[in-house]
């Protein structure tokens, strides 16, 4: 085996208002042919720019500040942009992280392979084609011949993955840069996609730089790994020497903040933690007799259901059917069935994790309870009483208090033109939970502190803050309303694996602490099985299994349910 | 593609027969049509007369039939102000006013298209920067000031071009057509100018935000980590998928120029529907407002179905159901 790629001390700078920030820090990486080298990282960290600084696409304003790249022995780092536009695609070709939009929309898939197979060599037209129907073979697309001539959009998601790789590769690179090329997928595609990767690199010598944040899929499918941290590297070496005894600090906080599919644990690592420390003011900052103790006290005391054995909520039955909306659609339009008969109980004080994969009904479930969505059959009993379906239900019912909601991107579920205050006011103001405009301020600042913000957070607006803390601010809304039923969709797949083990901790202490019902639903199995107390597998709106958590992952009975354990890429080694 | 498309018409006649009964409830309610049309020697018999002739006395119901019966079988009715049918009307200025908004359209399609093109790739350049400036002040000014200046400097300043009327007018059957001879040609240029500059800035400003937000997307940056050509990527890859959103603006202008060239017609007296049309108003002619408002309708109706025809062709997810599951 020979160097493909070598990249020494290489920084890239970008200019800012207050100075250069440096993206990339001095960083080497050394790749060889057909090897999956892996850029494990939180966001910031800086992975995606080095993979824009081998293309020779750091975006405008940024530069190479120092260092080199070579490909083959050769130092690409001064050629003109010409010059680098040819090596693009013939030596290095790259992989997106969402096949839904990196493929061209109006052309056919013929088109866009025929088009990059010319571009690099001089074949004629009916060569390349036969080129490229036999590379979409190769990639695991059946009857490519007939499909080839479709649009992207007629395929499904990981079929259209397939494509992008095909597309990566028909120009024969040496190296490919893939950027997170499993994260928009399912499970039991991402499986199937690294294992793709894993068999081209072999096949075809091919050397991959894999950049992701998910340590699962590092350890499937890499040969080596570089951690990275706000542009510095950790850590290097063989995957299986730095994810099982890694020596740098960083390295081991995040290995131990990944949630386990093997074992439940009480709480999550927290990663060392070197943030800078809010200024003291900012700390000092305080509503007159708001304290955590405070907010507790105040979360307990509202009216609340004695808690016996009879579970929470109950569903019986439940069907959703969605039908094409429009006034002038003839003909029978039989709609689709996003549920199917599903029945489950959320006992008292318990936490239902329910899993599937993306279009398994998992979200329709919780839209149905919040009401949200009109389910076509069953009943949803809450508490003992029956929920009233979607608009039927109105603003005054109680049960619009009792359930609230923590939804999964924290950027897109708070109003950006409100301050934090009058966010988390603004359930205390609509159920009346306050006796006056003093006693809601000392709450809000109260329940902030609960959620581990400082309590000047409630004068700034949701932008200024990051991820993490936005997704605090909208696990205190949703606590505010003193709910007996929380539901959480997918409330940390938007966030790192440190803010996750966070959130998620945050999450456990305030279920064990007021005695929560939480539905929580997700597509990462590791996460359910740290939080859940119970498991329910939805898939394609049937419901496959469910049970008791440790006894769903020691031996699940659904074929579907081994499936996906079995395809889980695991951080264990 | 036929359900698409029937659904499409079905929808466009709920809208024809709501406009045409807003059309005709402009007779029910802006006077009495028969105090408008008789002097004032006429005996209230006579009035009357004529009233029931008309039909007027009919339930309101049967006269809406009827308006709408009129309607598709071409009979307009007579204008109260020249007494000559609406139709023939019409058909008389309609050419004038088509070929007006076409030329005016083409003029903002040839020169906007490529210079929104042009000021997206080259976002920072001098000419870029120049041009946007100075559509921005094209289109801050009112259609009629243009219209007013263009006359002043090359009617009356320069002499080089007629200021007012159609020119010379070559007749092919009942179709009077400006193309066929160099004065007719000339009485065009400055009309269709100002009746064109709004769409030109509206155009390229839309093909420039359309092309950036296109340039931007991953597949983009996908071709351009492929190698693809810098020319296929901007002209193949980026202006196809920038078109489909610029066509919809496009035709609803296009309706639009036809609908409202009014301003520009008697800025420049060119003899077409909107010239018509104001001085229908100026002397209340309830019948050829009316009638105007519903080919004014079908114009926007029209133009609304091709361009959903176009998106078709353009957009394989419209003509394509992805495959299930």
């Amino acid at each position: 085996m020979s160097l493909l790629l070598n990249v020494t001390d290489l920084t890239v700078e970008y200019p800012t208002r207050f100075g250069t920030f440096q993206a990339v820090k001095n960083l080497d990486i050394r790749l060889e042919q057909g090897e999956i080298h892996g850029l494990v990282g939180e966001s910031g960290a800086g992975k995606s720019t080095i993979g824009q600084a081998i293309m020779g696409l750091i975006p405008n304003p940024g530069y190479i500040a120092t260092g080199d790249i070579e490909l083959n022995g050769e130092s690409i780092r001064d050629l003109s942009q010409t010059q680098y536009h040819k090596l693009r695609g013939a030596k290095i070709s790259m992989i997106f992280q969402d096949p839904q939009t990196s493929l061209n929309p109006l052309l056919t898939v013929e088109e866009q392979l025929v088009e990059t197979i010319r571009q690099h060599s001089n074949v004629s037209y009916d060569d390349a084609f036969s080129k490229a129907v036999g590379l979409l073979e190769e990639t695991g697309i059946s009857d490519a011949k007939t499909r080839i001539l479709e649009y992207p959009h007629q395929f499904s998601g990981g079929m259209r993955q397939r494509v992008v790789i095909a597309l990566a590769l028909c120009t024969e690179p040496d190296l490919i840069i893939a950027d997170e090329p499993t994260t928009a997928l399912d499970v039991a595609i991402q499986k199937q996609i690294l294992d793709l990767i894993k068999h081209l690199a072999k096949k075809r010598s091919v050397g991959f730089i894999l950049i992701t944040h998910d340590i699962g899929v590092i350890s499937e499918i890499t040969d080596r790994v570089s951690v990275l941290r706000n542009g510095e590297l950790q850590e290097v070496g063989p995957t299986r020497i730095v994810l099982q005894r890694p020596t740098n600090e960083y390295t081991k906080a995040l290995m131990a903040a990944v949630p386990r599919l093997d074992k439940k644990l009480d709480r999550f690592a927290n990663i060392l933690d070197d943030e800078v420390q809010l200024s003291t003011p900012e700390l000092l900052w305080k509503v007159d007799g708001a304290s955590p103790e405070f907010a507790s006290n105040w979360l307990l005391t509202g009216e609340r259901h004695e808690s016996d054995d009879k579970p929470v909520l109950d569903i019986q039955n439940l069907d959703v059917t969605y039908f094409k909306k429009g006034m002038f659609s003839f003909g029978n339009d039989e709609g689709f069935k996003a549920l199917d008969d599903v029945s489950l109980s959320i006992p008292a004080g318990k936490v239902l994790g329910l899993i599937g994969e993306s279009g398994s009904g998992k979200s329709t479930l919780a839209k149905s309870i919040v009401g949200l969505v009109r389910p076509s059959a069953g009943q949803i009993e809450f508490l003992g009483e029956a929920l009233k379906f979607g608009k039927a239900r109105s603003r005054q019912d109680a049960t619009r208090r009792k359930i609230q909601m923590v939804f999964q991107d924290p950027y897109s579920s708070l109003n950006n033109r409100r301050k934090v205050e009058d966010i988390i006011g603004e359930p205390i103001r609509f159920f009346g939970l306050a006796k006056d405009a003093a006693e809601q301020r000392k709450i809000i600042a109260s329940i902030l502190e609960l959620v581990e913000m400082p309590q000047r957070a409630m004068l700034k607006y949701p932008h200024q803050f990051s991820g993490g803390q936005r997704q605090r601010i909208a696990v205190a809304r949703a606590l505010v309303a003193r709910p007996e039923f929380l539901i959480c969709d997918e409330p940390t797949s938007a966030l790192d694996v440190s803010i996750q083990a966070q959130i998620l901790n945050l999450l456990k202490d305030l279920q064990a602490q007021f005695g929560l019902s939480i539905l929580f639903i997700s597509h990462n199995l590791a996460v359910v099985r740290q939080m859940a107390d119970e498991v329910a597998v939805l898939k394609n709106g049937i419901l496959v299994e469910k049970g008791e958590v440790e006894s769903f992952f020691s031996g699940p009975k659904d074929p579907y349910s081994q499936l996906l354990l079995s395809e889980t890429p695991s951080a264990d080694f | 593609m036929f359900a698409y498309v029937s659904r499409r018409l079905i929808q466009s006649i709920f809208v024809m027969l709501t406009v045409s009964l807003l059309a005709f409830a402009m007779f029910r309610f802006v006077g009495d049509p028969i105090a408008v049309m008789v002097g004032q020697e006429t005996s209230i018999e006579d009035q009357e007369r004529l009233r029931e002739q008309l039909g007027l006395n009919d339930p309101v119901i049967q006269q809406y039939g009827r308006f709408v019966s009129n309607l598709l079988t071409g009979e307009f009715g007579f204008s109260y102000r020249t007494r000559q049918p609406i139709g023939e009307m019409l058909l008389e200025r309609a050419p004038a006013t088509i070929e007006l908004g076409i030329v005016s359209l083409l003029i903002s399609l040839i020169v906007g298209i490529p210079a929104g093109i042009y000021t997206a790739l080259r976002n920072d350049g001098f000419l870029s920067q120049t041009i946007l400036i100075t559509t921005l002040v094209g289109i801050s000014i009112p259609t009629f000031v243009i219209g007013i200046f263009l006359i002043y400097l090359f009617g009356v300043q320069l002499g080089w071009l007629p200021t007012f009327g159609r020119g010379e007018v070559t007749e092919i059957g009942w179709w009077k057509s400006s193309f066929f001879s160099i004065k007719g040609l000339e009485a065009l240029i400055l009309p269709a100018i100002t009746l064109g500059i709004y769409q030109l800035t509206l155009t390229m400003r839309l093909v420039r935000s359309e092309m950036q937000d296109v340039l931007n997307t991953d597949f983009i940056k996908f071709a351009v980590a492929r190698g693809i050509n810098y020319r296929s990527i901007h002209y193949h890859h980026a202006l196809r998928n920038s078109m489909v959103p610029v066509i919809t603006i496009i035709g609803l202008q296009f309706g639009g120029v036809i609908a409202f060239s009014i301003v520009t017609e008697s800025v420049f007296q060119w003899p077409g529907m909107g010239l018509l049309f104001l001085e229908s108003i100026r002397y209340v002619d309830i019948p050829v407002m009316a009638v105007y408002l519903v080919i004014i309708a079908l114009v926007f109706v029209v133009i609304n179905l091709i361009v959903d025809m176009l998106y078709f062709a353009i957009d394989p997810r419209v003509r394509l159901q992805p495959e299930a599951g």
